[in-house]
């Protein structure tokens, strides 16, 4: 097996949920991000903003991981925001539409703004 | 009697009047002054009344030859009626005289037509004897020059051969020495016609021989002008330069005989193929300076005939070897070189010129690095080929290699991201779809480059997706709404990151192939 080189933690800052990813947003994510789906739908907080700053591959798989979590995201009523995203990642959530779906920002401070409290 | 005839040094007999003596034919030289006097004359005359030096004026009247009546038409002696003593052994009367004057004006136009008829025969048969000769040397040329040429990896070779109308003794030729070492040939025979072609025949097959049993290309003219000499008509000579290339490695070793010098067109310039020897079959006991070059990738050799450089202008200029080196330097590099030396020529030489001598052009060109890569595997080169074991996760390594394998190439950032993720994503699905994630089954990865394209294919042991199986485009609305599974985004982001994509299945194997343009791709 490959090592897991993905790790997550969440914290609420500003009165949002910050998501901080870190390592490979792909297959060995699965697990740690479905705790983070959990955390999303049960915090009861309004906006969720995910730091990608730390992220350097996505692939399909982890793509369906954040289609999943912004469906869960939807469900409970939950605005989700992102940040930290490279040119190529941003410009992928643009081909598969994500970024119809979670706001993109430059950096922290404006997507914490953007997303409700 | 006898009849003088013309340009001939010979006399004819007439058949002779049955019961007569015969007169012997009295041979007469071209330039005895007797037939000038005859000419002028042009009537009929006693032997003893001629007063003319003449050795057949002696051999007449030693003959007991009488009266001479020369056969006169147009002003122009065609003969002669030399008559002996008459039978009634009394002198030639008037009456005679004007019955043979008239008998020789009358027989002389004859004569004449006869004659020209004679020597046009003559002429025509000659001219076939010629056609057929060169009509032969032609087919003995044709015969030996090489059917087609030679394909050697990361070498171009062109060769021209056009004959004179009397066919020269010209000859290329090119002998596979096997461990990618080529011999190359370029001989010029003296002489023209069927004995230049037969030395040519001969001085080939004593190259090819030679060649064969030697390395050194100096050692290999050595024995060919040792065979030669004992062979060889007097006054015919060979010239002929040999050169031994080693294919990979571009080392060129090459001698003369006394041949013209080949030129080189390099990076910078053109250079001769110096090395010096005697033609072949002059002397024995020769021997023959060897040179060696190293010819660089994209550098041009270029072996040529007398027929070219010694081709002459309308006003008698030659074409010359500065001029033929001035032309490497302009075209040497040019694809077409044979055709535009052609071109050159006939510029030159102008309209209606009927070439002096054997034409003769062999062209080898190394290749470029570049076209070496895409000529040897027809399309492209592989930069860099590996195999990756299936198991989830694995992409990575895909993804870390070839992103190493194209470091150099110079695509732009944002497109070597693109690229990785289509790897990353093709991989992923040869480990899981194709090998279904089975250790023991590889998936191999190729990154190729062509002139405009890197192309990078992912093969696996599967079967590819069912025929007509099209690629959805993921429908993000039902994926959020649930209406449809999160997952499915591999061939679409694939489709979305490179210029093409293709797939096969061949053999058990197979493949996906990512075209990425090296210019001018999608943004």
């Amino acid at each position: 097996m490959t090592e897991n080189r993905f790790d997550v933690t969440t914290r609420v800052e500003d009165g949002r949920l910050l998501v901080t990813m870190t390592g490979d947003v792909n297959a060995g994510a699965a697990s740690k991000m479905e705790e983070v789906q959990n955390a999303v739908a049960d915090t009861g907080l309004r906006g969720v903003v995910l730091d990608f700053g730390k992220v350097d591959y996505i692939n399909s798989t982890g793509i369906a991981l954040i289609v999943s979590l912004l469906a869960r995201a939807r469900a409970a009523n939950v605005e989700v925001v992102a940040f930290g995203l490279t040119d190529h990642y941003r410009q992928i959530f643009q081909i598969t539409r994500l970024s119809d779906f979670v706001g993109i920002y430059p950096d922290k401070a404006s997507a914490l703004r953007a997303a409700p409290v | 009697m006898a009849l003088w005839r013309r340009k001939s040094k010979q006399v004819n007999d007439v058949a002779p009047p049955v019961d007569v003596e015969i007169v012997e034919p009295v041979p007469i030289a071209p330039d005895d002054p007797l037939l000038d006097y005859l000419q002028k004359l042009a009537r009929p005359i006693e032997v003893e009344k001629i007063e003319v030096e003449s050795p057949a004026l002696e051999e007449m009247k030693a003959a007991n030859i009488e009266l001479l009546v020369p056969l006169v038409t147009q002003g122009e002696l065609v003969g002669i009626l030399n008559l002996g003593p008459r039978l009634s052994e009394r002198d030639y009367s008037t009456d005679d005289r004007k019955l043979l004057d008239a008998l020789a004006s009358q027989a002389a136009p004859a004569v004449r037509v006869a004659q020209l008829v004679r020597e046009q025969e003559l002429e025509a048969q000659q001219r076939e004897r010629i056609a057929q000769e060169l009509r032969v040397a032609r087919l003995i040329q044709q015969t030996l020059l090489p059917k087609e040429l030679p394909q050697i990896r990361g070498w171009t070779v062109d060769a021209f051969y056009r004959p004179a109308r009397e066919v020269g003794g010209d000859f290329y030729d090119f002998i596979d020495l096997g461990e990618g070492r080529i011999g190359v040939v370029e001989g010029d025979v003296t002489d023209k016609g069927v004995p230049a072609a037969l030395v040519m025949a001969t001085c080939r097959t004593m190259l090819r021989a030679a060649a064969r049993r030697f390395d050194d290309p100096g050692r290999v003219l050595e024995e060919v002008n040792d065979s030669l000499h004992v062979d060889i008509p007097p006054n015919m000579f060979v010239t002929c330069f040999y050169a031994v290339i080693d294919t990979h490695t571009g080392l060129i070793r090459y001698a003369n005989a006394g041949h013209n010098l080949p030129y080189v067109r390099t990076e910078t310039g053109v250079e001769e193929l110096r090395a010096t020897g005697m033609p072949l079959g002059l002397m024995p006991g020769m021997t023959y300076e060897v040179k060696e070059a190293k010819v660089a990738h994209g550098d041009t050799i270029l072996i040529h005939s007398d027929g070219v450089a010694e081709a002459h202008g309308p006003n008698g200029e030659m074409f010359g070897f500065a001029g033929l080196m001035g032309l490497m330097g302009a075209h040497g590099h040019a694809p077409d070189l044979v055709e535009r030396i052609l071109d050159e020529l006939e510029d030159f030489t102008g309209p209606g010129y009927e070439q002096e001598d054997d034409v003769t052009l062999v062209v080898l060109r190394r290749t470029s690095t570049a076209q070496e890569a895409a000529a040897a595997f027809m399309t492209d080169r592989i930069i860099t080929e590996f195999e990756i074991e299936s198991q989830e996760g694995n992409e990575r390594q895909a993804i870390d290699l070839v992103e190493e394998a194209v470091a150099s190439i110079g695509l732009p950032e944002e497109r070597i991201e693109r690229l990785k993720t289509a790897v990353g994503e093709a991989t992923m699905n040869a480990i899981e779809h194709g090998n279904k994630n089975d250790p023991a089954l590889p998936v191999t990865v190729s990154v190729a480059l062509d002139p405009s394209a890197l192309r990078i294919r992912i093969s696996d042991r599967g079967s590819g997706r069912p025929e007509g199986a099209g690629v959805a485009t993921p429908d993000i609305e039902a994926k959020l709404a649930g209406d449809q599974s999160p997952r499915g985004w591999g061939l679409f982001l694939i489709e979305s990151m490179v210029d093409e994509v293709s797939e096969n299945t061949v053999d058990g194997l197979h493949t996906v192939e990512l075209v990425m343009y090296l210019e001018g791709g999608r943004e």
